[in-house]
């Protein structure tokens, strides 16, 4: 954190902010990234709370309907592309080339061109609040959900440039997250240190490279059906004109193609992180190694065929509802298989109760149930009642929330002590863990309900005497919780940053190779290029007289 | 504790390195082809699907000539760069011209074409789905001709002024694969666009 502390030499803060800006350092970049996406996390918050606020009681009016509508569809947006992205590029740029024996990427220039251009297309989603109203001076901020179903988005149906500005902003970012993915595949596929095969690379690395197999796979589909929606919208072209003969139901299958690849872009690297904490508060090697990586990648080859159950009540044919309904169930086989190995892993080990630990174990269970509740939806019959209900709301929620922020939390708790050179506080880690746990089942352990009950996602109130007004209440009791825990979390950040205890090299007793240099890392990370010869080096490095190289 | 090269260090083996370039590259690539993938896919889906307009039988033309010319630059940029390999920095400037005239052909060619379609046949990407598909997709190709020209550009005056040598052969070489790719890609659109869609 060079930025808040005053070195030895006469640097004034803005030599230090023009460091930062200027940089082209993994970590720095790596940094970034991840305050990038947390500010983000910040303002998708707020903006869920106010939701929740609204839909607390019937017959709400705190919010009018065209804000409620703004704010999801800005919820949405800003908490794929503007913070679950960020996120994980951000872990994977500062600690793929620390964990591979490398001193940057493959092409450092470049990443901060990623970073940059991500940076951007995330302002020009919040510049539409301000240049949003454009020449007909209709709507501010976009309107139209997340994935923005033509032909709502025609100009016709969206005026003014609200639409535009959430086009680029997610052609931009998906841009940037392109370069940054070949970036991340070229450094672990040329750069490994001297030693490191394919299969003694830790596992983050292996599941790092296959999201960014993934990432080069999937936003390509995104940037064309933005490029075609831009056609329309600007050059008046047809694609997505039914009036002209155009479908609007191109425009699902081309969002869902990037879409639902997307969600195993976003939590592969949770897995990447749990397959690194689990073992070392475990005291256990990780059980299964090349069955994870090959569970990783049948999860990856099954998740780009299984868009189309984001549409079964679009009515395709019963072929196609069977093919993506049998695909959709497959992802659970990999999925599960990972699952035994992590519990295979914990089975019979010493297993320390770390911050970082405990939510590991919340994501397991967590992203069990997400992924039954997905099962359940995999369905053809059950979704058709229940697609854009509140039940499919709660689903995904478990997936990112329970699943994805959970491993991020524990991979920060982790991680925090190699960036910064200073431990988070367990007592406050411990508050902040157990308030959003609880946060999170109250709320989204209920949301099930309503969906059950029939209410569907994005309506801005409901009526009284529907029975969903208790449950609601419940929902937004959860969010006090989890803003609770988020409060304890960056005053943890803060506080540990200045007065946390010094980390030293390896304060968990870790394996693997970033906690051989010091905490923070050196610009150059390794003063020597390290060798090894295990999947372990660090235990190699510990236990000369027991090295795992003599059984792997 | 000490540096972990000194204690990992055993015997270091020989470590294959794959060039940084050719991966970087095929990525881009691997990115590219899903983009041309979905606009083909909406070409073939909205193929006879216009409601109004002229059909493409009636417009287009097969644009032999040009293919020729573009084609064919696969294989003179191929030849410019074994003569970089071989240090021969003059025929490399010949070759790489050679590649940038075909290349500038073929997009001179797409120009004559695109204004004899919206002049004298008035086929626009207004006009009807197979003008909004067809414009979009050659265009698309177009932009990546234009953008590989640029580079190519960029190399021809850097070998003017004596900058490039031999070992920059690999780098020049990395260029060349996007170059093929842009020709494999213009295969594709020739097919799709020219043989099944007229």
């Amino acid at each position: 954190m060079a930025l808040l502390k005053t070195d030895s030499d006469s640097k004034t803060v803005l030599d230090h902010l023009h460091d930062w800006v200027v940089t082209v350092d993994h970590k720095k970049l790596g940094l970034m990234y991840i305050m990038y996406g947390l500010l983000f996390f910040v303002v998708g918050g707020v903006e869920a709370s106010l939701m929740r606020i609204q839909l607390a009681v019937p017959n709400n009016h705190f919010l009018p309907p065209q804000v409620f509508n703004e704010l999801f569809t800005l919820h949405g947006t800003t908490m794929v592309f503007l913070v679950g992205m960020p996120l994980i590029f951000g872990f994977a740029n500062y600690l793929v080339p620390l964990m591979i024996g490398a001193r940057d990427l493959a092409f450092p220039r470049l990443n901060a061109f990623g970073f940059w251009l991500s940076v951007f297309g995330g302002l020009l989603l919040y510049f539409s609040l301000i240049g949003g109203m454009g020449l007909s001076g209709a709507g501010s901020a976009p309107d139209v959900g997340w994935f923005a179903y033509a032909p709502l988005t025609a100009r016709a149906f969206s005026r003014g440039h609200s639409t535009d500005y959430w086009t680029l902003g997610v052609l931009v970012g998906g841009f940037g997250s392109i370069v940054t993915a070949a970036n991340i595949v070229t450094t672990i596929l040329c750069l490994r240190c001297p030693g490191m095969t394919l299969s003694k690379m830790p596992l983050l690395a292996w599941l790092n490279l296959v999201m960014c197999g993934m990432v080069l796979i999937a936003i390509g589909p995104l940037t064309a059906a933005q490029i075609m929606l831009l056609l329309d919208r600007f050059l008046g072209a047809h694609f997505f004109d039914t009036q002209a003969g155009g479908s609007a139901v191109l425009w699902q299958h081309f969002f869902w193609i990037f879409g639902h690849p997307e969600v195993y872009i976003l939590i592969i690297p949770g897995f990447a992180f749990v397959s690194e904490i689990i073992p070392v508060f475990s005291r256990k090697a990780i059980f299964g190694y090349p069955v994870m990586v090959a569970a990783t990648m049948a999860i990856a080859f099954v998740s780009l065929g299984v868009w189309a159950h984001h549409m079964f009540t679009i009515g395709m044919s019963a072929t196609s509802n069977t093919f993506f309904a049998v695909s959709t169930m497959l992802v659970g086989v990999p999925t599960g298989i990972k699952i035994f190995n992590w519990i295979g892993t914990m089975w019979g080990g010493k297993i320390r109760f770390d911050t970082p630990m405990l939510f590991c174990l919340g994501f397991l269970f967590q992203f069990l149930i997400a992924g039954l509740t997905g099962i359940m939806l995999a369905v053809v019959p059950f979704d058709w009642q229940l697609n854009d209900s509140y039940f499919v709301v709660a689903h995904f929620h478990f997936v990112l929330v329970g699943g994805l922020v959970f491993t991020i939390f524990g991979a920060i708790y982790y991680w925090f002590p190699k960036a910064t050179g200073r431990m988070l506080s367990e007592r406050l880690g411990k508050w902040h863990f157990w308030l959003f746990l609880i946060g999170f089942h109250v709320t989204f352990d209920t949301m099930h309900i309503p969906g059950m009950l029939g209410m569907p996602r994005r309506i801005y109130t409901y009526e009284a005497g529907r029975g969903w007004g208790t449950l609601n209440m419940i929902c937004t009791l959860g969010v006090v919780f989890q803003a609770t825990g988020i409060m304890f979390f960056v005053g943890n950040i803060l506080w540990s940053l200045f007065k946390g205890r010094r980390a030293g090299n390896d304060p968990w007793d870790a394996w693997t190779l970033e906690w051989t240099t010091t905490s923070p890392p050196p610009e150059y990370n390794f003063a020597e290029l390290p060798v090894v010869r295990s999947r372990r080096p660090l235990w190699d490095l510990k236990h000369p007289t027991d090295p795992d190289w003599k059984y792997e | 504790m000490s540096t972990a090269a000194e204690t990992f260090a055993t015997e270091p083996p020989a470590w294959p390195a794959l060039s940084k370039g050719r991966v970087g590259m095929t990525c881009l690539i691997i990115a590219e082809s899903t983009i041309f993938t979905i606009f083909v896919v909406a070409y073939l889906y909205y193929l006879g699907k216009s409601l109004s307009g002229p059909m493409p039988r009636q417009v287009l033309e097969l644009p032999i000539l040009n293919s020729i010319c573009l084609l064919s630059s696969s294989a003179t940029i191929t030849l410019a760069g074994r003569a970089l390999r071989k240090g021969n920095v003059s025929r490399f400037g010949f070759w790489w011209l050679a590649t940038i005239v075909l290349g500038g052909y073929f997009l001179f060619g797409t120009a004559v074409e695109w204004r004899h379609l919206i002049y004298e046949k008035g086929l626009t990407i207004q006009t009807d789905l197979f003008g909004t598909t067809f414009y979009s997709l050659v265009g698309l190709h177009a932009f990546h001709v234009i953008v590989g020209l640029i580079a190519l550009l960029i190399v021809m005056g850097l070998t003017w002024i004596g900058a490039v040598k031999r070992e920059h052969a690999e780098r020049v070489e990395v260029l060349a694969l996007y170059w093929h790719f842009v020709d494999v890609v213009w295969i594709i659109v020739f097919t799709v666009v020219y043989i099944i869609g007229r």
